[in-house]
């Protein structure tokens, strides 16, 4: 059984098919790409993965589990995290915090406890925040622990983002396309850091625009065009594909 | 953190502490009774700060909550049940203790609910009223949240001014003292001024530490995150709505202990204190007080509402409170603690220097 299998996943705004009837699986401890042109429907396709949309169709088995149409912090408990395209730090917080944010679904202190300050919650919030500066370190921002979150530079707000969603302590980790927007040498460190997550036990599943990333680091590769899959391989199975190289690179009418 | 935390709280109390000697050495007593009322006011600011600050949720019907606490203290401490002695469910209450023989101003005999069991019914009311209100309106954002709370207000303020059970426009009078443990009760009686400040003062002392431990805590990281970017605090494991529902509830349950005391304090209360214009004054503290700063607004409630109350604005009261909040948004939008007086007098000075800018071309 894969860690994820979705199947006949369909979504519509009004007249148009952002995605249409996906099927693919990721196997656990692999990391699989998906890739496709612009507006072809992966983002769409990982908000409804993460409950933050509801598909019109389809199912999504997570663990075995169905999650399609649950909300995102239910999905999010089952164990399945992910980062955004355009980075959504938490404002006024500071790196720390973020990350500490992500130790949500893994700790349960709740109003009453938090008000009255209950003792059993002094070891938890030392416990988040040992996993959340470990999570720092991981990423090797640990020296950005107290600066505001939305004051790093870019790239160092991705690795804040990452922290955060890898402190959740996930199976699946999404990540929305994380090169963007990041030079070459953080490319390679990146593609580095994806390794280490994959050897962590996480599996991750990637949107991705940075070809050279994709084909680096991924197990499996899976193509949308239009809304729907046009082909699903091994990278150099995908990069020889006629119809993925039609789609990317038009049609040859010369 | 956490010395700095119990540190302000001391703090905050040595505060109240001073002030009291200061009226008794200024010869000013009776300060301490608008100052007592200015501390029920002062919780409901601080509920309502957390959930404008934290969780990002305005309410205009907080003072609906105040009133459904105080007049269901007062209604039921009030409410006549002597001639109902022997009926079952009445004669079962009485022999649990929740009810209490009384003179009244003629020297009759009366039964009615006993304080403590009233306040409890206070407490549970705002409590099942919050929630139930909470889970729809929750959902809308923005202008439409404050539309709808507007409207609960509303709603709140007609019963209580309709209703004849309730008083109608006089509201309710001789609600007896709540006597909290022997030899200490809330009421305005002048030989009880003093203990009922410290009461008052203990009771926002105490809502503050609670408000402070929750905001220092997971569920306050949790609220800033909502607050900071809500789709990624939902990704994250965050249940939005049932977190935004219970900081309502909790600031609505505030409110109602606010109300509910202060209707013993003054022995009564009249459908005023539910009025629209109440709860427009509360959010005016809070944003004033800097949304989010729980000690900004304490500060904001208690030198507002004590002026107030002592009647230094006159007739202009509620336009004191509109130029208050309009002045602190133009120059400091995140209330007077976060004001800092360097920055608009750099701007002074900076257009002062500046040489003057030559005549626009026609």
């Amino acid at each position: 059984m894969a860690l994820l299998e979705v199947s006949g996943l369909s979504k519509r705004f009004g007249g148009l098919q952002a995605v249409g009837n996906v099927s693919f699986k990721v196997e656990k401890g692999t990391v699989k790409a998906l890739i496709g042109p612009n507006g072809a429907g992966k983002t769409t396709l990982f908000h409804l993965l993460s409950g933050v949309l509801a598909p019109d169709a389809g199912t999504v088995a997570f663990n075995g589990r169905s999650i399609h149409g649950l909300p995102a912090h239910r999905v999010a408990a089952l164990g399945l995290s992910r980062t955004f395209q355009h980075i959504r730090l938490f404002s006024q917080m500071t790196a720390l915090e973020n990350v500490k944010v992500g130790c949500h679904v893994q700790s349960r202190a709740g109003f009453l406890a938090g008000m009255f300050h209950l003792p059993w919650t002094w070891t938890e919030e030392r416990e988040i925040a040992r996993r959340a500066r470990a999570e720092l370190d991981f990423l090797g921002i640990a020296a950005l622990a107290d600066a505001e979150a939305t004051s790093l530079s870019y790239g160092q707000q991705r690795s804040v983002e990452l922290a955060r969603a890898l402190a959740a302590g996930p199976e699946l980790l999404l990540l929305d396309e994380p090169a963007a927007g990041l030079n070459m040498r953080e490319t390679v460190e990146l593609s580095k850091l994806i390794g280490r997550i994959k050897d962590r036990g996480v599996t991750v599943l990637i949107v991705e625009h940075d070809m050279g990333l994709v084909m680096n680091v991924s197990d499996e590769v899976a193509v949308l065009s239009y809304g729907e899959k046009i082909a699903d391989a091994d990278p150099r199975a995908v990069q020889k594909d006629p119809e993925v190289i039609r789609v990317y690179l038009g049609e040859d009418d010369a | 953190m956490l010395s700095s935390r119990y540190a302000r709280i001391a703090l905050f109390g040595a505060a109240v502490v001073l002030v009291q000697v200061a009226t008794q050495l200024g010869g000013k007593p009776f300060f301490l009774t608008q100052l007592t009322m200015s501390a029920y006011y002062t919780l409901v600011a601080v509920g309502l700060s957390l959930l404008m600050g934290y969780a990002g949720q305005i309410s205009l019907g907080h003072a609906a909550f105040f009133a459904i606490g105080g007049y269901a203290s007062g209604y039921l401490t009030t409410f006549d049940l002597s001639p109902l002695r022997e009926e079952g469910l009445v004669a079962l209450l009485g022999r649990a203790g929740l009810l209490v023989d009384r003179a009244d101003l003629y020297g009759g005999q009366t039964l009615a609910v006993h304080p403590w069991a009233a306040f409890a019914v206070a407490i549970v009311l705002s409590l099942a009223i919050a929630w139930a209100i909470g889970v729809p309106v929750l959902k809308l954002k923005g202008h439409y949240l404050a539309m709808a709370t507007l409207g609960f207000g509303t709603i709140v303020y007609s019963v209580v001014l309709g209703t004849a059970r309730f008083g109608a426009a006089d509201g309710l009078s001789s609600v007896p003292p709540f006597p909290l443990v022997a030899g200490l009760a809330v009421s305005g009686a002048r030989a009880d001024r003093v203990s009922n400040y410290y009461v008052a003062w203990g009771l926002v002392a105490l809502g503050l530490m609670l408000l402070v431990n929750l905001v220092e805590s997971r569920v306050g990281r949790a609220l800033r995150a909502i607050h900071g970017a809500e789709d990624a605090a939902g990704s994250m494991g965050v249940d939005v709505a049932r977190f935004k529902l219970k900081t309502f509830v909790l600031s609505a349950v505030l409110a109602a202990v606010g109300g509910s005391f202060l209707t013993h304090f003054n022995g009564g209360i009249g459908p005023g204190e539910a009025a629209v214009m109440k709860s427009v004054r509360y959010v005016a503290i809070v944003a004033v007080g800097g949304m989010g700063s729980l000690w900004g607004t304490v500060a904001t409630s208690v030198a507002l509402n004590f002026l107030s109350l002592r009647g230094y604005f006159g007739t202009l009261d509620d336009a004191v409170f509109g130029v208050v909040l309009l002045v602190v948004m133009l120059t400091s939008p995140d209330g007077i603690l976060r004001l800092d007086p360097r920055v608009p007098v750099k701007a002074l000075l900076a257009r002062l220097r500046k040489p003057n800018r030559p005549e626009e071309a026609p």
